[in-house]
């Protein structure tokens, strides 16, 4: 097991940019998850790391060594595919043992490895099966055995979980984190499922359009988002953003919405224009002292919480509520937020201002 | 399943399929059958009209197809009385065997330069057919179209000016010339059947194998081999009729040591004429390859061996 760092790499697919100088670290042991909508280039930056596809330009260390133009055979990284990718014409035995066979490993001891591997997955009793009659989750344990036979430096998955039907994936998912915590992996996952990539990862980078957003672990990332993007594609219903013309002085502990004066954690950064008051639906509430208010457009009860959606003169806002608070569709109610948790974005680039919330974990992102 | 399903066909429909495979079968089947036939039948029985279907059956056609023979006099047929069977079978003609036919040669001929061809054709197609999938080739849909566009037209056509460069090669007449031939005109078959076959295979798998260890080499042939080889099997089947039942090259291009059965077969000449029952009898022996060949490798025709493993 090893750490990862990777350093400025850069694909280009004819004029096609897929990935744009990214830097990350991955550290020793990390559940790592590469999060981001379709077409972001996770999937190229993973391929990257396994070696499948040569970067452009930039370094990839691997436990010390920079292994950015190996071929994938000498790089010791082993690959979980989306589609499993298991080898049809041979049977589970055998498609465990190749990556162990191509090793030049004794026969003896390639059984008993193998055998060691299927008693952790829970596969022992259909090693001698075809891979071609078996379910979505005993391939899925197959092609996880067939990474974890050689104990590699690191497991790179990719979108694992993507060709499970929904019931199952929540299992297995717990499975692989209770695997990961077992044999303590470096493990870089990719995934499109903000959800999946909370539940499971140590770290989180989150890239859109073939920039890293974003890099930390999930709590920083969905408390501090660096940019409005992040603060979207991160949580359910995502964040508010309340968008208003105006300005705001480093140091500043309010901001002013429409005439109300409405708190915010201590600014480290002066901006003006257009700007976007961030909140998470969770640190609204409803408030009937609050001056800034809101007319309740819709309510949907989700048992122990309600989403309230309202329009307010800044633009629609979701506020998660108590269940067992009441509102009614067509009222307009005060509204409360809470300044700590705030996150003001300029909206000209899109990016996070610096405050005392965020500001560590800008600086490192 | 029960009577009502819909997917199941009913009884009905599968007698009523049934049915029409055993007619298709008949009507293909009586040609051959005839030959099969007519191979034992005597010289006379072959020719009969109306023609015989039950006879008594007689090996002469493939001895004589076998042998090459002499008539001799009386005198010496006397003092020589025959020691075996088949010199018993060309006595009734006042024959005696002198030596073996042409006819095994010829066949092998044909082996060697139907199952040569054959396999280089499917050695090249398969290596061009996997670049053509994988790799990025620049222009690569130029060059595809150029190797199918040398079946665009009859390859007879160009039979003259082959049939000068051969000659001025000295290839006329030998079996590197004719395996060369064959594959030439199979080759762009081959290449784009393959292809077909190849771009199906996940490259997934292929990946797997590099990660596990393998170099793109051993990737290609321990796990896209396996893989392809309902394509190739199929694709060799076609590529060996094509070959083994070739005539018009064969006619212009050999004439002695790398003759095939085809142009040999009809020049048998028996007494008094063309001897039919050791044409027919050729005729068989000649089928028997390709369907030896064909039954071998219909195990990997049928199989669909990629099925399940990768979810789509």
């Amino acid at each position: 097991m090893a750490p990862i760092i990777i350093k400025n790499i850069r694909q280009d697919f004819g004029d096609f940019n897929a990935v744009k100088e990214s830097s990350f670290t991955i550290e020793d042991g990390e559940f790592f998850m590469l999060l981001g909508p379709s077409g972001c280039g996770k999937t190229t930056t993973l391929r990257m790391i396994a070696g499948l596809e040569l970067p452009t330009s930039g370094e990839i260390f691997l436990d010390g060594e920079e292994i950015s133009q190996k071929p994938p055979s000498q790089r010791d990284i082993a690959f979980v595919f989306q589609m499993f990718a298991l080898y049809p014409h041979m049977n589970v035995r055998k498609n465990l043992s190749y990556p162990l066979v191509s090793q030049g490993m004794q026969r003896a001891q390639v059984k008993a490895k193998v055998d060691e591997v299927a008693q952790i997955l829970g596969i022992h009793d259909i090693l001698n099966r075809p891979v071609g009659g078996l379910s979505g989750g005993d391939r899925q344990r197959v092609a996880l055995g067939r990474a974890i036979v050689r104990d590699p430096k690191a497991f790179m998955m990719d979108e694992p979980l993507g060709a499970l039907d929904a019931e199952f994936r929540e299992h297995m998912a717990e499975e692989l984190r209770a695997l990961h915590d077992r044999m303590n992996a470096t493990t870089v996952y990719v995934t499109h499922d903000q959800l999946e990539a909370m539940q499971m990862g140590d770290k989180i980078v989150v890239m859109n359009n073939a920039v890293v957003e974003q890099f930390g672990t999930p709590q920083e990332i969905y408390d501090k988002p660096a940019t409005m993007f992040v603060a979207d594609f991160i949580g359910s219903p995502s964040m508010n953003f309340l968008r208003f013309e105006g300005a705001v002085p480093e140091g500043a502990r309010s901001v002013d919405l429409n005439g109300h004066m409405l708190g915010i954690p201590r600014q480290m950064q002066g901006a003006s224009g257009s700007l976007v008051f961030g909140v998470r639906p969770e640190h609204v509430t409803l408030n009937d002292s609050g001056t800034y208010r809101g007319e309740v457009l819709a309510t949907e009860y989700l048992g122990t919480t309600q989403i309230i959606t309202l329009a307010t003169p800044n633009g629609e806002l979701k506020a998660r509520i108590d269940s067992a608070q009441v509102a009614r569709v067509g009222e307009t109610v005060g509204l409360g937020f809470n300044a700590d948790a705030i996150t003001l974005f300029d909206e000209s680039n899109g990016g996070a201002l610096r405050s005392e919330l965020n500001d560590e974990v800008l600086a490192h992102g | 399943m029960s009577s009502f399903s819909v997917t199941e066909p009913s009884r009905r429909a599968k007698w009523f399929a049934g049915t029409l495979v055993i007619l298709y079968a008949l009507i293909t089947m009586v040609p051959l059958a005839w030959i099969m036939l007519t191979g034992f039948k005597s010289p006379s029985d072959a020719i009969s009209y109306p023609p015989k279907v039950f006879f008594e059956p007689t090996l002469e056609g493939y001895v004589n197809l076998f042998t090459t023979r002499t008539r001799q006099t009386p005198e010496f047929l006397a003092a020589n009385p025959p020691e075996n069977w088949y010199e018993e079978i060309v006595r009734e003609y006042d024959m005696v065997i002198v030596g073996p036919s042409k006819f095994g040669e010829r066949f092998l001929n044909s082996v060697i330069i139907g199952f040569g061809s054959t396999f280089l054709s499917i050695f090249l197609g398969t290596l061009s057919a996997y670049a053509f999938s994988r790799f990025k080739i620049p222009l690569a849909d130029d060059l595809l179209f150029f190797i199918l566009s040398t079946r665009m037209m009859p390859p007879i056509a160009v039979a003259i000016p082959i049939f000068l460069m051969y000659r001025q090669l000295g290839l006329s007449d030998t079996h590197l010339g004719m395996i060369l031939l064959y594959t030439g005109v199979n080759i762009s078959l081959a290449v784009w059947l393959l292809k077909g076959f190849i771009d199906e295979i996940p490259l997934e798998y292929e990946e797997a194998a590099l990660i596990d260890g393998y170099t793109r080499f051993q990737a290609f042939y321990k796990v896209v081999l396996p893989q392809a080889a309902t394509g190739i099997a199929s694709t060799a089947i076609f590529c060996l009729i094509f070959a083994w039942n070739e005539y018009a090259f064969a006619v212009l291009l050999t004439s002695g040591t790398a003759q095939t059965a085809p142009p040999f077969i009809p020049t048998i000449i028996g007494v008094g004429g063309l001897d039919w029952p050791a044409v027919a009898a050729g005729a068989t022996i000649f089928l028997l390859p390709v369907m030896i060949f064909t039954i071998l490798l219909r195990k990997h025709l049928l199989r669909g061996i990629t099925f399940g493993a990768v979810r789509k």
